[in-house]
């Protein structure tokens, strides 16, 4: 008669995991593989330094959708890692177990799970029209920051709270004073899990599109102050998509942000990597 | 129980009483004769409404070793941390009593914790050297007080890792991670980066149940050498290492409500020879615990 053996069933359970971790990279490949046959071959020189001609056939190129997005991942990130990082220190080593604390970490995960359009909503009537901000980088980078607040925090409390609390009490027992620690001992130590939020938050800074739309406008001209309207890629893709009929030109854009994408997370991966192989002396 | 041979060719290094009182005999500054460099007097400790220690009255004489002994969860550890005020860092401790450093209190009126701590050193009981380079780790302590002039940091580097026996072993990887040192290197590194800051006193919470018995030797070894200087109070489970090291002993126990006691205190030898206590004798024959 047959029956699961262990050995059997070690071998169909392998199979399965084996099988599923397959199938998972095979859909992540064939998206990418996807996008990058069909818009690379669209990518030239020409195409990334030349500003968008707008046009029924998305004329011109996407030079100023690039310089847009790091514009507006470099003041995001400026504005929004003092603020998340000092909360994450706040929460992991000074906050109790308390009504405020309480109320606190409730509101960053209700926060972390409102869509996008709802803080494009209040960045539009925040930042747009009451501020007088107007559709500008300002206004989305504003805007993200309330958007991936949530993020950073979670993920840097999470790194911090993960740092052993041996290294605490040594430090501790030396006369350290408590920001000596963090400052000296517990934020390098969380540094890698740190680096990873910031990470996360600058793909979403890449990828947002809905809220943006509501608060950078979407003009094509090159941003030149941080009250300039913009598009970034994302938004540059999603205009050209619906608006155009150049369908090559949309999916090289998405070719082109997949690569920055990759060489972000790459590049950060192997300095964190490097950084922590020095501290465990790899 | 026999501890295997040792690099030294130290064999039976722990056997029967006539061993421990041919130790005994070689110390040179055994007993009463120094000052009391810390005193509890009915100190209680309370974790909420546990209590974990019940009005332990003892003194610790300076420039000696002082081993604290007794079966798990007797509030060894615990009565170890009032003199650093470590406990502070569990919330709802509370401390009733006397606890003092030489004759100050430290639990009354305005002590500042930082510079007690300093003066205080405490060694783990497993070897938590920070994620830095073996320098890094002995120079974190002055670093933080204030030194930042490079040589003399390394200076300090240097005479605390020879102090703590460990400076021939590290001195060729002192920018190398200090994680990457085996683990009798990275307790003894520990002991470095605490003289470092240059402390009267230094508590040992276990120093060695983490380590082979060869790198327990080496830690006993540079402990006899440290009294000289130091006052070290040490936690131990381990008899023997009780009886090689300690000049002094103190035997905790717990009472029926969990609370921790002190059952008998006195010179190593009287306790492990001739204890007045019952439960001192069976526990020190193995008897329970």
């Amino acid at each position: 008669m047959f029956s699961f053996t262990p050995k059997l069933t070690q071998r169909v359970a392998m199979t399965l995991i084996w099988g599923a971790g397959a199938v998972a990279v095979l859909i992540l490949l064939a998206v990418i593989g996807f996008v990058l046959v069909q818009g690379l071959p669209s990518v030239t020189w020409s195409f990334l330094t030349t500003a968008p001609k707008g046009g029924l056939n998305a004329e011109g190129g996407i030079s100023t959708a690039i310089v847009s997005t790091f514009y507006l991942i470099v003041v995001t990130l400026v504005v929004l890692i003092p603020p998340g990082l000092g909360a994450a220190i706040y929460l992991a080593e000074y906050a109790g177990d308390n009504w405020f604390t309480r109320i606190t970490r409730y509101g960053v995960e209700t926060l972390a799970g409102v869509p996008s359009i709802v803080f494009g909503l209040f960045g539009f009537a925040l930042f747009v029209t009451a501020l007088l901000f107007n559709y500008s980088i300002l206004s989305g980078a504003l805007t993200l920051v309330c958007l991936l607040l949530p993020t950073l925090i979670r993920t840097s409390e999470e790194a911090i709270k993960s740092v052993p609390q041996s290294h605490r009490e040594a430090a501790l027992a030396l006369g350290a004073t408590k920001w000596q620690t963090i400052r000296h001992v517990l934020l390098p130590a969380a540094l890698p899990g740190i680096v990873t939020g910031v990470i996360l938050c600058v793909g979403r800074v890449v990828e947002e599109t809905a809220c943006l739309y509501v608060t950078m406008g979407g003009s094509a001209a090159m941003p030149t102050s941080l009250l300039s309207p913009g598009r970034t890629l994302s938004l540059h893709l999603y205009y050209v998509a619906t608006e155009t009929i150049a369908f090559d030109k949309a999916m090289a854009t998405g070719a082109v942000l997949i690569i920055i994408i990759l060489v972000i997370n790459t590049t950060t991966n192997l300095l964190s990597q490097r950084f922590q192989a020095k501290m465990r002396g790899a | 129980m026999q501890y295997p041979i040792g690099p030294s060719g130290i064999t039976s290094y722990g056997g029967g009483t006539a061993q421990f009182l041919h130790n005994f005999r070689n110390r040179t500054h055994v007993n009463g004769f120094n000052g009391v460099k810390l005193r509890t007097e009915k100190a209680s400790l309370f974790y909420g409404s546990f209590q974990a220690l019940r009005e332990i009255t003892l003194d610790i004489p300076e420039r000696s070793i002082t081993a604290i002994i007794g079966p798990s969860g007797c509030g060894k550890s615990s009565y170890l941390r009032l003199f650093n005020r470590m406990n502070d860092l569990i919330g709802g401790a509370r401390v009733e009593g006397r606890v003092e450093l030489d004759g100050v209190s430290l639990y009354e009126g305005s002590v500042d914790v930082v510079e007690l701590r300093k003066r205080v050193g405490m060694v783990f009981q497993k070897p938590n050297p920070f994620p830095m380079s073996v320098s890094h780790n002995v120079a974190f302590g002055p670093r933080r007080h204030g030194k930042r002039n490079r040589s003399e940091l390394d200076d300090i580097v240097e005479k605390s890792l020879r102090q703590a026996a460990l400076w021939d072993e590290v001195n060729d990887k002192l920018n190398q991670s200090a994680l990457a040192l085996s683990g009798g290197q990275q307790q003894r590194l520990c002991i470095a980066r605490v003289l470092a800051v240059e402390p009267e006193v230094i508590l040992m919470d276990e120093p060695c149940s983490a380590l082979d018995p060869v790198a327990t030797l080496r830690i006993e070894d540079l402990m006899r050498d440290l009294a000289r200087n130091y006052t070290i109070v040490i936690v131990t489970h381990n008899m023997q290492q009780a009886a090689r090291v300690s000049d002094m002993a103190a035997f905790f126990m717990m009472e029926e409500d969990r609370s921790g006691v002190l059952v008998e205190h006195g010179p190593t030898s009287q306790i492990f020879t001739n204890p007045k206590d019952k439960r001192t004798e069976d526990y020190i024959t193995g008897r329970f615990g």
